[in-house]
């Protein structure tokens, strides 16, 4: 059956430059000061956040055995990782026998190649896709435009995405940071036969959105879908969704193709009584989502009538190899670590540059894709975190995102060999082990108050702590240190008032 | 070397450079419970009004008269359902039935103002209703096209939690979970019911 494996083993590619969107054009910190000037994204995603962060703690603390779920979906998980080959190679088998097709796909590249393929043999030059992050990861759209293949993104967010000729910005809610006036004006300009009086409300603009993919739904004969489980004992695949295009289009074709990545499985039916607790209350907030549809291989007279399954590597195995990066293929892609991290509150999703924003991405992003050198963008991400935790208390699978957000700056570090900031905390090192360099360096810090100015704020520092200032301001010293303060005579006035206030009965003894 | 061969030996150097760890699976989560017939329906009850459900109850004896009243109501008249319907529940209705056939190209049951079903198994706790395309439920189009679905739940069908109502399930038949109507929060996470798939969902449940 498998390969048998020669020679000594060697580390496995990350996913190649160039292809799908693992990578952005610009370093975090850049991105993120662009972001941050957009008050309109802000609000929108500030507001978004923070309503379905209320929602998810109201159903998670429903659940007297939440912390028991989260145990045994980050158990099985693990588990999954370390028996990857042979639960592959039972559910590869388990579709095949059920009458699907199963292709490997080692990156970005070969996939596309894998699912354009499919689609020209079926005839259509037409496609409608179900939200699917592992499409989007690798540029699938984008390459099949390129072959005179038109995609049709289907879910709601997705479809705003799109004709808004946009990136997405939350993996859960892509289109959160439009509000609704945008996503008028959005459908109005771009959307065929819109009644011009189309208005903002989101109950009109849905409804917009369901009479233009009606069509689209009966006629074409093509779907794309993601998975967000692989079931290896029977094969059975399963997407997890709201709208109902998610039924349509893996119903309604004649043809489905499923692009799943390879950390997707679980090895049992049974486990997903485990997850399907802990995805929809995590992602969304709900006890359980509208739409779950669980599909194995072809059904006579029911659904397509032909399967196929692309397994996607690009980069996987790569995070596989990293005994602590690993961990991060457990997600599940729920966002919940999204919806609470007070650096993606502010930025948004796309200062990150990747598919996957936020905590999980700027741990996943760089495993996947890799962090060459100090000018790839990716290198900043595992900075992009104030590493306060929040992420890994809302992750339903318990991954330790602050801890792999450190390893990963580990990594980059040994990386780049010795750095300013290397230099900066030796600098720092040397003045704090002696309290009079420590003295004289708090004074010389005080005349940082004049560089500070009137806005009370230091925006660039001089070579080399300009690496620190690029990424934030720093206060302006204060006007006296508290060392200063105390040898001062107004110091040993207010110790000596704290003494009697603090011991009424021995007043004056301190005294004698 | 073909790419399945690629990637699985690339799994398997990945595991030999990181060895992973046994892990032990505990599943000391709730599991196998029961609640009294009552308090069970009550909960049920509770979460599918909760996701904008309209719900139903009746004994076995008054469901073609529910079912009659809903379409009525409703004004619906072109009703499906599949082959595997127990008939005596569309008794009290008169305007056209149309019996659902695999023959059927999708988009005539856009025709159909309702569909009517069964169901295999429901879920209290997150108000879910699980269809497994068995004789009573027919195909996934047929509840996903129209406009209005009326499906019917037996009370003796109704498990507490999810373990205990996918445990009644067979894996290999193409299951669909319903909870509510379609729904969307993609406009500032403001709920809309009713996107591509069916926007009312009328849940009888017999007792």
């Amino acid at each position: 059956m498998s390969a048998v494996t020669l020679g000594l083993p060697s580390f496995p590619p990350r996913s190649p430059e160039g292809a799908g969107f693992l990578r952005g054009a610009e370093k975090f910190p850049a991105a993120a000061h662009h972001e941050l000037a957009n008050a309109q994204l802000r609000r929108n995603i500030g507001k978004a956040t923070h309503t379905i962060r209320a929602k998810r703690i109201h159903v998670t603390e429903e659940l007297p055995d939440w912390e028991e779920l989260r145990d045994a979906g980050s158990a099985i998980k693990t588990d999954v990782m370390a028996r990857l080959p042979e639960l592959l190679e039972q559910f590869e088998a388990a579709v095949i026998a059920r009458g699907g097709t199963v292709h490997w796909a080692a990156d970005a590249n070969e996939a596309n190649a894998i699912v354009t393929e499919l689609v020209k043999t079926t005839g259509s030059d037409e496609v409608i896709k179900v939200k699917s992050m592992a499409t989007q990861e690798i540029g699938l759209n984008e390459h099949l435009e390129t072959q005179g293949i038109t995609a049709y993104e289907t879910d709601l967010a997705e479809l705003i995405v799109q004709l808004g000729h946009d990136k997405p910005s939350h993996i859960l809610v892509p289109a959160i940071h439009r509000n609704r006036s945008e996503i008028r004006e959005i459908f109005l300009r771009e959307m065929p036969d819109v009644d011009p009086e189309l208005g903002d409300n989101p109950a009109e603009l849905a409804a917009a959105a369901r009479k233009f993919l009606r069509h689209k739904f009966m006629t074409t004969p093509v779907a794309i879908s993601g998975a967000n489980f692989g079931i290896a004992d029977t094969g059975t695949l399963t997407v997890v969704e709201s709208e109902g295009n998610g039924r349509m289009c893996l119903t309604l074709p004649k043809t489905l193709i499923t692009v799943m990545g390879i950390e997707k499985i679980l090895p049992t039916y049974r486990d997903l009584e485990v997850f399907l607790q802990l995805l929809p209350r995590s992602s969304t907030g709900e006890r359980m989502n509208p739409y779950t549809s669980m599909w194995t291989g072809v059904t006579p007279g029911d659904g397509p009538q032909e399967f196929h399954l692309v397994l996607l590597d690009n980069g996987r195995t790569a995070a596989l190899a990293d005994k602590i990066g690993r961990e991060a293929l457990n997600c599940i892609r729920c966002s919940a670590c999204l919806n609470v991290c007070p650096v993606y509150e502010r930025t948004g999703g796309h200062a990150y540059g990747s598919t996957y924003p936020g905590p999980i991405g700027a741990v996943l992003t760089p495993q996947l894709a890799g962090m060459h050198g100090k000018d790839d963008p990716n290198s900043t991400l595992p900075f992009a975190s104030t590493l306060c935790g929040a992420c890994f208390d809302a992750c339903p699978v318990k991954i330790d995102i602050p801890s792999l957000l450190v390893e990963l700056r580990h990594q980059k570090v040994e990386q780049s060999g010795v750095t300013a900031e290397a230099l900066a905390m030796k600098a720092a090192s040397y003045a704090m082990s002696s309290s009079t360099r420590w003295t004289a360096a708090q004074k010389a810090a005080g005349l940082g108050r004049i560089v500070a100015g009137k806005k009370g704020k230091i925006s660039t520092l001089p070579p080399p702590l300009n690496g620190w200032t690029a990424a934030r301001d720093i206060p302006a010293p204060p006007k006296q240190t508290f060392r200063s303060w105390w040898d001062s005579d107004e110091g040993r006035a207010a110790l000596d008032q704290a003494r009697r206030g603090a011991h009424p009965d021995s007043d004056g003894k301190a005294e004698k | 070397m073909n790419s399945r061969d690629l990637v699985l030996g690339r799994i398997r150097d990945a595991i030999t450079l990181a060895p992973a760890v046994d892990a032990e699976i505990p599943r000391n989560y709730r599991t196998g419970r029961t609640l009294p017939d009552d308090e069970r329906i009550d909960l049920f009850v509770d979460r599918l009004v909760d996701y904008k459900a309209y719900v139903h109850q009746c004994a076995a004896t008054g469901i073609a008269e529910t079912i009659a009243d809903i379409l009525a109501a409703n004004a619906l008249k072109i009703v499906g359902i599949p082959a595997g319907l127990d008939r005596t529940w569309v008794a009290d209705f008169y305007d056209e039935l149309v019996v659902d056939s695999s023959d059927v190209p999708a988009p005539e049951l856009e025709r159909l103002d309702a569909v009517i079903t069964g169901s295999a198994v429901s879920c209290a706790e997150t108000g879910t209703i699980f269809l497994d395309a068995g004789p009573d439920q027919g195909r996934r189009a047929l509840t996903l096209v129209p406009d209005t679905h009326i499906c019917v739940v037996f009370g003796e069908s109704v498990e507490v939690g999810v373990p205990e109502a996918m445990a009644k399930l067979t894996p290999e038949r193409p299951t669909t979970m319903i909870s509510g109507p379609s729904a969307t929060s993609d406009i500032e996470l403001e709920r809309v019911e009713g996107v591509h798939g069916p926007r009312n969902l009328h849940v009888v449940i017999v007792s």
